[in-house]
């Protein structure tokens, strides 16, 4: 098979749902239960460590207290 | 004995730069040899003049915001250089006498325009990026900057690249590409300097303290890889000689067509807008002092904008020798992307949401707002004209002019503004800036400026669109090309005024930043002495 035709054929087929599922894949996983307190400590991990690095891992901590923790 | 080893390298570089300018096959390869044989021989010398010294090994407990504060002051030298030249340019399509004749084939509009866009994307744009990403990357994984020095190279390098584009494309040195006119040895430098600048963004990455990665982070390294892939794909070329700046791209006719424009068109969606989104999700959040609206919005915005913009480039040769079903993948692809940039949009002026106030006490948020407003109104534009019919009245005319200068000068240009202006404080430990009712000034000049150029470029665009489509009932074309020329000029000589004011903008900021690090007054709680190890 010609190489244009071959990949012609990958795109129109495979690769295009592999990509497709894969995108809406990460929309479900976005969405998943329980992901919000996972994205608020993300999204408010911006406020700390602004001087200087931390010293050790930052503890991954999913709860109501971090919720509101950058007011 | 590093030191050493740099010594040698940087002497061989420097007698080679020298012997292949003594046998330089053309003008722009002669002045670019001299370029690197110069910056070899000062290098060496910095080199020379520092060893010895006591070294002071950088504490892991420090930010390394040397070389962001190197890039501030780069991205502002290089804003002003860059917009100086839009205006000359502009001028100079308005009044030709500005082309003089002793200055042809180096001055004139055809050698200055890719100066212009060089400058403001990759020197301006491009430090901008660098310098924030490198405080972002440090300041979201709570760790310093991977690989020591690496960081300084990559400034460096950068720079160098800069002035080897510059100093070759007034003399003539271009491969003919858009947005991609470097001869091929700068090509390979930028490969170089770029494989530098993702060791060290992945670097940091991979020791960060933070579990997560936060989301500009996500868009910064996007930008970096993608940039990589384009800037390689699109300048597969074999030297004529390598004495000379010419080459021979491997592809040629409408194949290396699609392949400039799938690069072209990328520069834009990962340079200008993956590489900003990253300033976004993290100066917006931290200037108005609340997380962003929704993180789940900006990992499907992410996403989106990841697999839709790969796939917009052909909408740039409608009506070409490039088939029709390229033209409206590319087309379909650009206006889905409408819904991910609005997406992305809404998510950062909601960022707001319950700090609308500071729009009206805090000139910088405003900048930012301004810029989040221009990202949406040119992310509609955008697609709008990548319609085929849309398209055949606006393509080659002024409207795409002022379509990439929303894009540019609101977007791109506001945030960096923005950005400029909430690190400089920072990073040279001042309490504030020097002054707000300055970047009130800067907001409304650059805002101005930008109105009256793009309005200007939408008359002047549309006008000409219709002047060349316009035929008498014989089916004759009624205008000549001068024409639409003539019909022209006072759009032409307004746009140059709107860009006068945005560049009188980048100098009052130039000056507010000044004096913000030499005069404004010392943070009044210095950061607390980091305790030995």
């Amino acid at each position: 098979m010609e190489t244009y035709t071959f990949l012609r054929e990958l795109a129109d087929s495979w690769v295009l749902l592999v990509m497709v599922t894969f995108f809406l894949g990460v929309v479900v996983w976005a969405f998943r239960p329980g992901s919000r307190p996972v994205h608020d400590e993300v999204a408010t991990s911006i406020f700390r460590n602004e001087t200087r690095p931390a010293r050790d891992p930052v503890e991954a901590k999913s709860g109501p207290q971090s919720k509101e923790a950058w007011k | 004995m590093w030191d050493y080893v740099k010594l040698v390298v940087l002497g061989l570089v420097a007698v080679l730069a020298g012997y292949a300018a003594s046998q330089a096959h053309d003008l722009p390869y002669l002045v670019n040899a001299i370029v690197v044989m110069l910056a070899a021989v000062l290098t060496f010398i910095w080199t020379l003049r520092s060893m010895g010294g006591v070294k002071v090994r950088a504490s892991k407990l420090e930010y390394m915001d040397g070389v962001v504060r190197a890039g501030v002051i780069a991205t502002a030298f290089w804003a002003v250089i860059g917009f100086s030249m839009g205006v000359l340019i502009a001028f100079q399509l308005a009044f030709p006498s500005l082309n003089p004749e002793w200055a042809q084939g180096i001055l004139n509009f055809g050698r200055l325009r890719p100066l212009h866009t060089s400058a403001v994307i990759f020197a301006f744009g491009g430090n901008g990026l660098i310098m924030s990403a490198f405080y972002v990357v440090q300041r979201t994984c709570a760790t310093r900057l991977w690989g020591g020095n690496l960081g300084w190279f990559v400034f460096w390098g950068w720079q160098l690249m800069i002035v080897m584009a510059a100093t070759s494309y007034v003399l003539g040195g271009t491969q003919s590409k858009e947005y991609a006119e470097t001869v091929w040895y700068i090509d390979w430098w930028i490969v170089v300097v770029w494989v530098a600048f993702l060791a060290v963004f992945m670097g940091t990455l991979f020791n960060r303290k933070e579990p997560h990665i936060y989301v500009a982070n996500w868009f910064y390294l996007s930008f970096i890889l993608t940039i990589a892939m384009l800037h390689i794909g699109n300048n597969l070329a074999i030297p004529v000689s390598f004495l000379s700046s010419q080459s021979v791209q491997i592809t040629g006719g409408v194949q290396d067509a699609m392949v400039q424009w799938w690069y072209g068109h990328n520069a834009v969606g990962f340079f200008l807008t993956a590489g900003f989104l990253g300033m976004m999700y993290y100066f917006v959040p931290k200037q108005a002092e609340r997380p962003v609206y929704s993180y789940k919005l900006s990992i499907i915005h992410f996403w989106a904008l990841i697999f839709m913009y790969i796939w917009a480039g052909p909408h740039h040769l409608h009506y070409t020798a490039l088939p029709d079903w390229a033209g409206t993948l590319g087309m379909v692809f650009s206006i889905m992307l409408w819904m991910p940039s609005w997406g992305g949009m809404i998510n950062g002026l909601m960022t707001l949401s319950g700090a609308w106030d500071k729009l009206r006490t805090d000139p910088v948020i405003r900048m930012m707002v301004m810029s989040i407003g221009f990202y949406g109104m040119s992310t509609f534009e955008g697609p709008m004209m990548s319609i085929r019919a849309v398209n055949s009245l606006s393509h080659y005319t002024d409207w795409t002019v002022g379509h990439v200068h929303s894009g540019a000068l609101g977007w791109n240009g506001m945030i960096t503004f923005g950005a400029l202006y909430f690190l400089t404080p920072r990073l040279w430990n001042k309490e504030r800036l020097y002054s707000l009712a300055l970047v009130n000034w800067h907001f409304w000049l650059a805002t101005i400026g930008i109105v009256l150029y793009a309005s200007a470029m939408w008359v002047s665009g549309i006008m000409e669109g219709l002047m060349w489509r316009e035929v008498d009932a014989n089916g004759f074309l009624v205008n000549a090309f001068a024409d639409t020329v003539s019909a022209k000029y006072p759009m032409l000589v307004t746009r140059g005024v709107g860009g006068l004011l945005y560049l009188t903008g980048g100098l009052i900021m130039c000056y507010n930043l000044w004096k913000t690090v030499t005069s404004a007054p010392v943070r009044a709680t210095a950061p607390a002495a980091v305790p030995a190890e």
